[in-house]
């Protein structure tokens, strides 16, 4: 049993858990609420882009003038696994839960006898991974220190990923992260960036009817316009990321400032009772006491 | 006569109104886009897209990215632009190094494209307002 002061100490230390952890919790809801208007700023741009290429994509897919970004190398053997997670814990299993989805595609691809890079954004996926895929770990992104997802660092990654595409250091990229359905739902997701996945040409829908003049001719604009639009993709998937993280660490934190709660109200009638006990035992040691004389 | 004139660039939406007419600069000529224009869509090079509105205009300074014009609007999807005021003379010169750094490495075609770019970005300079 331990002493009415440690219970004491106790209930203070769980009190100042609860306040740290009711902190982080507001933080998130702050952060979350800007990492949801950026990833609303940046919907528009998104959505023309994607329309645009997949409209352009339909018409050159098949003919042997199609870029190979789009074409693909032909080949399967080698995968890049680009893995983008948070920079830092403490939001329930948000990062872990990426990563696991990581680990089982690797897993899959290895047994397969295909050869497996993964790249890292954020620290916590590259730490986590490294204990089983050190040797296939090739490159690492931090967010160390940034406030917000900047396109300018995006851009840079999707220049470095279309460079090492063209020295074919990879057949196929695969990008995961964890898409934003609420603040409790978040869902890890893989999404295909190289080759670019043409929807089905069958299912043209409205308003992809009108004819453009390209200028300049479509194959060109395709080239140029691609690696953008993959860039686009990682930068809207960043974004996503982001807002995910803030809502995973939302969650996370009312759980654990409500479990604080909990355990202090435990903690209490713990303290209460045994403060009880010491009471009615001194009273009885002082009663039978004065009986004695 | 008027048409709808969208401006966005990935982190933002920077304008979006009714204009009379739009000056865009394509990567293979410049252009002016009125109501009831031909379908079009072109790329962009370093420039400045000028909305033109009688006395109530704008301009915006872009540095690359693409147009969509329809015939009844304009849609400039902008790596990355600023309104003309915004521009200032740090932003240049992060864009004109962003540009030289984009040489390194490159060969044949590509190296050309990336050295009229870098040129193109240099002639901003003269849209620095002080």
């Amino acid at each position: 049993m331990p002493s009415l002061k440690d219970l004491k100490l106790r209930i203070e230390s769980v009190k100042s858990t609860r306040k740290i952890t009711r902190a982080m919790q507001m933080v998130a809801a702050a952060k979350l609420r800007r990492a949801q208007e950026a990833a609303e700023n940046s919907r528009p741009y998104s959505e023309r882009m994607n329309a645009v290429v997949a409209n352009l994509a339909r018409s050159v897919v098949g003919t042997d003038s199609a870029p190979r970004v789009l074409a693909g190398t032909g080949r399967d053997n080698s995968h890049l696994l680009i893995t983008a997670t948070a920079e830092r814990g403490l939001c329930g299993n948000f990062n872990s839960s990426i990563v696991r989805l990581v680990r089982s595609q690797a897993r899959e691809l290895l047994a397969e006898g295909k050869t497996v890079k993964i790249m890292t954004i954020g620290k916590k996926g590259r730490e986590q991974l490294r204990r089983e895929f050190e040797g296939h770990l090739i490159s690492h992104v931090g967010l160390a220190g940034m406030r917000s997802i900047e396109y300018r660092m995006v851009q840079r990654i999707g220049a470095d990923l279309l460079a090492s595409f063209d020295r074919e250091e990879f057949d196929q990229a695969t990008l995961f992260f964890s898409r934003f359905k609420s603040v409790i739902t978040q869902v890890p997701t893989a999404l295909q960036l190289v080759p670019v996945p043409v929807d089905n040409p069958m299912d043209e829908d409205a308003g992809h009817g009108r004819f453009y003049e390209y200028e300049p001719d479509e194959q060109e604009l395709l080239v140029e316009l691609l690696p953008r639009a993959i860039t686009n993709q990682i930068y809207a998937a960043l974004l996503e990321n982001a807002a995910s993280e803030q809502g995973a660490r939302m969650s996370a934190m009312d759980n654990a400032t409500r479990n604080a709660g909990d355990m202090i109200d435990k903690l209490t009638i713990v303290y209460n009772r045994s403060r009880q006990a010491a009471i009615t035992k001194e009273l009885i040691e002082i009663i039978s006491g004065a009986e004695a004389l | 006569m008027t048409m709808q004139f969208d401006l966005v660039s990935p982190e933002r939406s920077l304008a979006s109104l009714e204009t009379q007419a739009v000056d865009i600069p394509g990567s293979e000529g410049d252009m002016t886009a009125m109501p009831d224009h031909a379908a079009l869509m072109t790329t962009l090079k370093p420039g400045i897209v000028r909305v033109r509105n009688g006395e109530d205009s704008g301009e915006f300074i872009v540095t690359g990215g693409f147009v969509e014009i329809t015939e009844n609007g304009v849609i400039v999807l902008a790596e990355t632009a600023y309104r003309r005021g915004e521009f200032t003379e740090e932003i240049f010169v992060e864009l004109v190094s962003v540009a030289e750094g984009a040489l390194e490495g490159m060969e044949g075609g590509s190296r050309d494209l990336a050295e009229k770019r870098l040129a193109e970005t240099r002639s901003l300079r003269s849209l620095l307002t002080d």
